[in-house]
């Protein structure tokens, strides 16, 4: 009977210590880091981040640095990334020090205090490195949410043999490209002339914007005051221009970033891919693609008769966490990391970035840097520095993730379903957006 | 009674030695009930608690009692995720059990080495992770890698779409009936397998055919396995959740992230960070299922020997 009790308790003592064991661990991620720490004296900042080729610009942070030194984790692309990040922000433990975000989500974190206002460590300091358009993404009044790192100022990516092929002239205007459209479809070309994706998101808000939409008013120094606006006539003629040619058959509505859409992509169903700078990286990323492909860069068409108007889709940042130990030194990372010249060129080399920061932007070797990929056209200069340079900011809500959700349901609605007409469908957005800023406590301006 | 008073002093010693018995048996499930409480037990009371509070982005977090559950029953969106799972529940349900009651009848009056093989197979699917299986069939479903496309083609035909909204439904009903008939397959099986073939025999002398055998004999004998496999399918079912958020990532069109209360849950929780909303449309789900379930099991006393 004795000896059972005994082996009662170690059972249970074994259990114990398992469970501790479990939960030791658990605490413990912040210190696994995928790079190798240099100098192991110096305070280690923790950075989550999914750039390509960040390794190599991690390595060189650390060795050109004596006293911070930056312990990186790969936690996941975009949402998958949010969501460990939205957790950790709910039970007070488990965030990085620094953070990578894209710049639409900045807000719906800055508003739950998950981010450091950056202001008071030095931001100022940098943001002459910086475009109006990109330092206005990463701030809301006075307040200073993150650094910018790379931007995604849009395009116009085509295939110019499949255009030759047909006669078709490269669309500067939407007026064109919707004739260029119809002449594709006539001359029975087996692929469209481009594809108009229901889940764009981001893609679509950007397209509104060409047209005038501000669909957001928000500043954190007022955070429960909040302005929808997005039933504006502008991203109605935009939204019923593409309801209009996906009725017709003569753009495709196939969901983006899916398999079925990378292969169209490159195999050439799709003729031009409006795309952001990030978009030729993408391009070269993809498996499958035509050899005698002949890809060529123009800017973004433009609405007959307005001023032209350059707008963003995507792009990120470094924002340091309110769980950050030394929020000092977390600054300086976010600040640092790709504060240099040697560090972009790994991020223009190697990921395919484009560069926010000045100095790069603005210098010659960006500028006239032939991309093999297009022939050697010197994309940037024909393009995208004008499209960055041209960029004045956008606002977003402090609950994208919903908006954005509730936006690709209504353009589903009206490009794939055909079950409602464009100024319906935006009308409708705009009273599930008020309705949800209502219950979350917010006065609508 | 008599012998019990007659021996007292014995049955005292008897029972001070079965309590202490009893108190080493605690000992020995101390481990369980550490785990129980710490995974399950606090969970579940720390979650509850967390569903009385309200949290809005605006204006903070405060206690709301059962608020939010007035609001989860009257959320379209909650109450539309419920209506769809139903709707999954009355086309999966029977088609699953058909699929598994047919193979099980069929293969219990087979015994060759093909039946055993066919039982294998059919229980296969079962053996591919969820997740697996539903990306599997993502592929099959591709209008662009799957089979279908070529395979039309052969008769002149268009494939059809099995990503659009309208057929989404069927292209779920029919992975989860897939993955999960053969393993409804085996437990049938199973009891059938343990009915004495006596009865069989019986009811060949008095005259009764192989139909009349699986029907009238077969099926009535083994009704308590077939309730627990449609309790099984029901709770799955209402909780329906990995499927359609794999299939998200092909087809997020026509799966918005609403579509049953357990993806509302998550969406809720991790997409627009309302965990204590999320936390109470997760215990409304539960509420739910727990009264179809006992609903379904008193409804089904007498076959489920439960009575």
């Amino acid at each position: 009977m004795k000896s059972k009790v005994i082996a009662g308790i170690g059972v249970v003592a074994v259990a114990a210590a398992a469970l501790t064991g479990c939960a030791a661990s658990g605490g413990g991620t912040s210190e696994s880091c995928t790079n190798e720490i240099v100098n192991k004296d110096a305070t280690q900042v923790s950075v989550w981040a999914w750039y390509p080729a960040f390794e190599q610009v991690v390595d060189l942070f650390n060795e050109t640095h004596e006293d911070v030194q930056i312990c990186w984790t790969n936690a996941g692309q975009g949402n998958d990334e949010y969501t460990k990040f939205s957790t950790a922000i709910e039970s007070g433990s488990g965030a990085p020090d620094v953070i990578m975000l894209e710049a639409e989500v900045l807000t719906s974190f800055s508003i739950r205090d998950a981010l450091v206002d950056l202001s008071e460590y030095g931001a100022g300091d940098v943001q002459g490195d910086y475009t109006e358009g990109a330092w206005k993404d990463v701030s809301s009044g006075s307040a200073v949410y993150a650094i910018p790192v790379d931007g995604g100022p849009m395009g116009m990516l085509y295939r110019q043999d499949i255009l030759d092929e047909h006669g078709i002239a490269a669309p500067t205007t939407w007026e064109e490209f919707a004739t260029a459209a119809q002449q594709l479809k006539d001359a029975g070309a087996p692929g469209v002339l481009a594809n108009f994706p229901p889940n764009g998101r981001a893609f679509t808000q950007a397209l509104f914007a060409q047209a005038g939409s501000v669909p957001f008013a928000y500043d954190s120094a007022k955070p429960t005051d909040l302005g929808i606006d997005v039933n504006d006539q502008g991203s109605k003629d935009v939204l019923a221009y593409w309801e209009n040619l996906a009725s017709k058959g003569l753009v495709a509505v196939d969901e983006a970033f899916t398999a079925d859409y990378n292969t169209k992509l490159v195999d050439g169903t799709y003729a031009i891919y409006v795309a952001a700078a990030w978009g030729p990286g993408y391009l070269q990323g993809l498996e499958g693609s035509d050899d005698s492909a002949v890809w060529r860069a123009a800017p973004i068409p433009q609405w007959e008769g307005t001023d032209p108007v350059q707008v963003n889709w995507g792009g990120s940042t470094f924002a340091v966490t309110s769980q950050a130990k030394d929020k000092e030194a977390a600054a300086l990372v976010a600040k640092e990391v790709f504060g240099t010249e040697e560090a972009w060129k790994i991020g223009i080399e190697e990921a395919a970035l484009f560069p926010l920061w000045k100095p790069i932007l603005e210098s010659d070797y960006f500028r006239d840097l032939e991309y093999p990929f297009f022939g050697g056209q010197q994309i940037n200069k024909d393009v995208f520095l004008e499209a960055a340079a041209g960029y004045k900011g956008f606002t977003f809500s402090p609950f994208q993730n919903y908006a954005y959700d509730q936006l690709q349901q209504e353009v589903t609605a009206v490009v794939v379903d055909a079950k409602k007409d464009a100024s319906t469908a935006l009308d409708d957005l705009q009273a599930t957006l008020e309705k949800y800023a209502t219950e979350q406590g917010f006065t609508l301006k | 009674m008599t012998t019990q008073a007659v021996s007292a002093p014995r049955v005292r010693r008897r029972a001070s030695g079965a309590v202490r018995r009893q108190r080493v048996g605690w000992l020995f499930i101390t481990p369980f009930l550490v785990v129980f409480a710490a995974f399950l037990v606090f969970p579940l009371i720390y979650a509850f608690g967390m569903s009385l509070f309200s949290s809005t982005l605006a204006t903070g977090t405060k206690f709301v009692g059962i608020e939010n559950y007035a609001k989860a029953f009257t959320d379209p969106l909650f109450i539309g995720g419920l209506g769809r799972v139903a709707l999954y529940a009355l086309v999966m349900i029977p088609a699953q059990l058909i699929v598994a009651l047919v193979a099980a009848l069929t293969l219990d009056t087979l015994a060759t080495w093909l039946s055993k093989l066919s039982r294998l197979l059919i229980f296969a699917p079962y053996a591919i992770p969820v997740v697996i299986g539903a990306l599997m069939w993502s592929f099959l479903y591709s209008p662009r890698f799957g089979p279908a496309g070529t395979i039309f083609e052969l008769f002149g035909l268009q494939a059809p779409n099995f990503l659009s909204s309208d057929s989404i439904f069927f292209s779920l009903v029919n992975i989860v009936t897939w993955q999960w008939s053969g393993y409804y397959m085996i437990v049938i099986y199973a009891a059938l397998r343990s009915i004495d073939p006596a009865v069989y025999e019986a009811a060949r002398i008095d005259g009764a055919n192989g139909f009349q055998i699986a029907t009238r004999i077969k099926v009535p004998m083994i009704s308590s396995s077939m309730v627990m496999v449609i309790t099984f399918a029901l709770i799955g079912t209402l909780q329906f959740f990995t499927e359609p958020t794999v299939m998200r990532s092909i087809a997020s069109g026509a799966l918005p992230a609403d579509y049953t209360p357990n993806m509302y849950a998550f969406a809720l929780a991790f997409s627009y960070s309302q965990f204590n909303y999320a936390a109470t449309i997760a215990f409304s789900l539960a509420i739910v299922v727990f009264i179809f379930s006992f609903l379904f099991l008193f409804l089904t006393r007498k076959q489920n020997g439960l009575k």
